[in-house]
């Protein structure tokens, strides 16, 4: 059985000590001249002893779950194995100690670097052209969304204020949409979990400036109607954008290009393995068709054939959507990845993503609902409601499933589903791996009928047990000086 | 994996493309032009080829600012952000296995409320010039007003930035102007541009001429617009806190505070405000809570201000943030602590001031700005830019940031000038070499 490690650890500022550190020119005399008006008068801090703040955040990384401790299946976030080679080339100094306004005849390393990275990402895509600058895939789309609105402005047509989005899609669809000025109108899915043809075509209208979907979606599933959504979105003078944070299940098969779709952010930390960082750093470059090609955020980086160059020269630019050229060790990491595997390696990628998917599938149908058909893309999304009649619900299945050491599924969402339990295994968790996380769930089921309380009381073997998530929001502790 | 075939047999296939049997097969392709993949060694010495083309701030001495900055960074910062259990994890979506990141998130958020003077601050923003642009949207959501008043001296990248992200709200940028002599803002010009339509007010400290501005103090009392500061965090070791004089939001760059500038990202966007405006704010919190035997825990809280519950009507959009450089900047003024940050402000102000003296002494070079600056400086020059530029790069010394031939900037009233930025990781010897070099420059 799972232990995690239990430290009761001090807040930072509950520990007192001597600083230890020397700072360079520590023993010189600045006698710096502030006029008292802009003087600081206190600062509620404490000096430590290093060997103490390193034990302290040693201690917290062992109440810290990651990916490298083991299983986490966690849907529509692909938690995979993040090469270890990444992280050593970007601790190098060439990647850490260059500033984004030196000379660029000083940087024609990263340059090129991200130039390649550029050059894959189109061909992975489908694309004619990429942006590297967009730092997460949440930028991404808000990025994708401001291409959308130049290219309808570009043509003089203003009317085009509506994004269509699925119910099934990722929130941060319809909120990107907001932030880029639109209107979302959400349609519903058909039986089938799919887009409803008829209801996207009642939606669309000289209004509609873009259909935004994710394919396959978030239940997993491929639509197989994509040609015809591309015909109609099209047909409607409309643009068709894809959210990449499902590539896991096409990469190598298809391309988003080959589908229809005008544009495409890539989510660099799902598909290409860079680590999650505990919520972030990610990137989420985007790529363009020929047509939207002008509106691209500056600089573009380019290849003269001798000499990689940043272009700031783009024809009707929407300017920058972040403060430089993108999450540039980030980019590093993907670019590293992708040579690690080639071609070849990033379908195996995706088929053995889809292997395990439709395995863990079949292993749990029967102890979970599964409602839509069965063939399954990256993920696959169950549903507790089954074990509603033991008064116990996914939240309680989840925080079981903590005390097995395994991390939990996406719960609660795709929102269509009820109860739901969205898994997605990725490709580098091996057979035993899974027939351990089917395990794990299927003894769950079992406690939920036999002993329900053990899960209502869940989770037992992690640092802390159940957190009270109501108390918190009703009285928000938000920082140690509002701790009374 | 020799697995898979055990695996394709329960799921009673023959071969891996039945899997696919639910794609099209006019959208197939063939395979990814890209290449073969390579072993890990072949690409450790294929990356460490193409990167030995990048000269860093150890092969040469780099005089530039602008927005991220050269520090020493702790080996201990680096030693705890490696850590896997950190960085190999997702976003905390379940707190009992994940006190770890959660502790040290609210620790960082603690640590900006502290240097800030404000109530709150999040788990982190993009980097600074996101930072804006959603302070930006913030200050709409809760005046319900539509200019944002911003310096004319904002760097190009922030203004470009911003412009892309009140455009769907269709907010006004009102730029006001700077004393050409003090580089300052003109306070009385500032006054006269704010009336009842104005949602915000912008203003930074240091600003982008790396000048210290007393006039940001004056600046709440002219109305009752949202209060937005920028700021260097470092500089709060001295400084004021922007909580101290009026500020509703405060944002900054916290790739300073112990994270490498890699090439411009990722960065660490500071956003902090007061606890009044907490459901408008953007992006994740951290809360304390207690568990179910009562023992302190940590958890993402306010959830319902963001995306992933309020969809369309969420604050932001933002979903992946900084989370790692927050356990940079955490774990870092954890080893500075308070006397630290306070003498490294110190010894930052106070060698850009020793250098800015030797620099303004050589005949031809000048001040541009007759003020106070923490530890970054403009400098008239007697050639122009691109020249002084090359020559300092032929002596293998690296430059401040051109104000009028990079990027999309414009100050024609400083000719031919040069932002330079020092810090205590510019040597004596670094700094002797770049001064006799300008003395060179013909």
């Amino acid at each position: 059985m799972f232990h995690q490690a239990v430290w009761d650890e001090k807040l930072i500022i509950e520990m007192k000590g001597k600083r230890s550190l020397r700072l360079p020119y520590e023993d010189r005399d600045y006698n710096v001249e502030i006029p008292d008006i802009l003087k600081r008068s206190e600062l509620n801090l404490n000096d430590n002893e290093e060997h103490e703040v390193l034990r302290h955040y040693v201690r917290l990384s062992q109440m810290n779950y990651g990916v490298d401790l083991n299983t986490y299946p966690l849907g529509s976030c692909t938690m995979k194995f993040n090469p270890k080679l990444s992280e050593e080339i970007v601790s190098m100094d060439q990647v850490r100690y260059i500033h984004p306004y030196q000379d660029q005849s000083t940087v024609q390393g990263a340059l090129q670097i991200m130039y390649e990275l550029q050059e894959y990402l189109k061909v992975i895509g489908g694309m004619d052209a990429v942006t590297l600058q967009p730092v997460a895939g949440a930028d991404g789309e808000f990025t994708g969304l401001l291409l959308v609105r130049a290219y309808h402005e570009n043509r003089k047509d203003y009317k085009r204020r509506e994004i269509i989005v699925p119910d099934s899609a990722h929130g941060t669809n319809p909120a990107s949409s907001t932030m880029a000025g639109f209107t979302t109108i959400e349609i519903p899915s058909d039986k089938n979990g799919l887009v409803d043809l008829n209801a996207l075509k009642e939606a669309l209208s000289e209004k509609t400036a873009a259909f935004m979907i994710t394919n396959p979606n978030t239940l997993g599933i491929f639509d197989e109607n994509i040609l015809e959504i591309a015909r109609l979105v099209h047909e409607k003078g409309a643009l068709l954008y894809y959210d990449g944070a499902n590539l896991n299940g096409i990469m190598g098969i298809t391309t988003p290009g080959k589908m229809g779709f005008d544009i495409v952010h890539f989510n660099l930390h799902k598909t290409f393995a860079t680590p999650h960082g505990g919520g972030g750093p990610g990137a989420g470059p985007v790529g363009v068709k020929r047509h939207l090609e002008d509106f691209l955020p500056v600089p573009v980086v380019r290849y003269d054939g001798k000499y990689y160059y940043l272009d700031y020269n783009v024809k009707n630019t929407i300017g920058k959507v972040a403060g430089f050229y993108g999450n540039f060790a980030v980019l590093v990491r993907a670019w590293a990845y992708i040579k690690l595997q080639g071609g070849n390696g990033l379908r195996k990628v995706t088929e053995r993503a889809v292997l395990n998917t439709n395995y863990i599938r079949k292993k749990l149908q029967g102890h979970y609902d599964l409602p839509y058909k069965e063939l399954r893309k990256h993920e696959v999304v169950f549903s507790g409601s089954n074990l509603k009649k033991y008064g116990v619900r996914t939240l309680d299945v989840a925080k079981r499933m903590l005390d097995y050491g395994v991390h939990a599924p996406t719960i609660y969402f795709p929102l269509i589903v009820e109860e739901a339990l969205m898994i997605e295994p990725t490709e580098t968790e091996s057979k035993e791996n899974m027939d351990h996380l089917a395990d794990i769930m299927i003894k769950i089921a079992q406690e939920a009928e036999k002993d329900p309380e053990l899960l209502k009381t869940a989770p037992h073997n992690t640092a802390v047990k159940r957190i009270d998530e109501v108390e918190a929001a009703r009285n928000p502790v938000l920082t140690w000086k509002m701790i009374k | 994996m020799d697995d898979e075939k055990e695996m394709m047999d329960f799921l009673g296939i023959k071969s891996i493309e039945e899997l696919f049997s639910d794609i099209p097969e006019s959208v197939k392709i063939g395979g990814l032009d890209i290449g073969d993949g390579i072993d890990e060694h072949s690409l450790r010495i294929k990356a460490r080829e193409i990167l030995s083309k990048n000269k860093t701030s150890f092969d040469m001495p780099i005089f530039l600012g602008a927005g991220v900055y050269q520090h020493y960074i702790p080996s201990g910062v680096f030693s705890v952000a490696s850590r896997s259990e950190f960085y190999t994890a997702y976003t905390p979506y379940q707190p009992e296995i994940s006190q770890g990141m959660l502790q040290t998130l609210f620790e960082y958020q603690s640590y900006i409320a502290e240097l800030t003077g404000m109530d709150v601050a999040n788990a982190s923003m993009y980097d600074y010039a996101t930072a804006l642009g959603e302070a930006a949207r913030m200050a709409n959501a809760i005046n319900g007003k539509n200019e944002i008043l911003i310096p004319k001296n904002l760097q190009w990248e922030k203004k470009s930035v911003l412009r892309n992200y009140v455009k769907g709200l269709d907010m006004k940028i009102i730029e006001y102007p700077y004393d050409s002599k003090t580089g300052k803002i003109n306070i009385e010009e500032l006054k006269r541009l704010i009336n009842e339509k104005t949602a915000a007010v912008y203003a930074e400290n240091p600003n982008f001429f790396g000048v210290i501005d007393e006039n940001v103090l004056k600046i709440r009392e002219f109305g009752n617009f949202v209060f937005i500061v920028g700021i260097n965090p470092i500089s709060l070791g001295l400084l004021k806190p922007p909580g101290d004089y009026g500020a509703d939001i405060v944002i900054g760059e916290g790739q300073i505070l112990g994270n490498p500038i890699n090439f411009g990202g990722p960065l660490l966007g500071i956003f902090a405000t007061k606890m009044e405006h907490v459901r408008k704010m953007p992006g994740r919190l951290i809360g304390m809570s207690k568990d179910r035997d009562g023992k302190r825990a940590f958890v993402m809280t306010l959830q319902t201000r963001e995306q992933h519950i309020r969809r369309a009507k969420a604050t932001s959009n933002i979903c992946s943030n900084e989370a790692l450089c927050a356990v940079f900047s955490a774990a870092y003024l954890s080893f500075l602590g308070k006397s630290g940050l306070k003498k490294l402000a110190e010894i930052n102000m106070g060698r850009a001031e020793e250098t800015r003296k030797m620099i303004c002494s050589i005949r031809g070079y000048t001040n541009a700005h007759d003020s106070l600056h923490f530890n970054e400086f403009v400098v008239k020059l007697p050639f122009e830019e691109i020249k002084v530029h090359r020559f300092l790069l032929s002596k293998g010394i690296h430059g401040g940031y051109l104000m009028n031939t990079w990027s999309n900037n414009s100050f024609p009233e400083l000719g031919n000038a040069m932002l330079l930025n020092v810090t205590e990781v510019h040597t004596d010897s670094d700094i002797k070499r770049l001064v006799d070099a300008l003395k060179e420059v013909k």
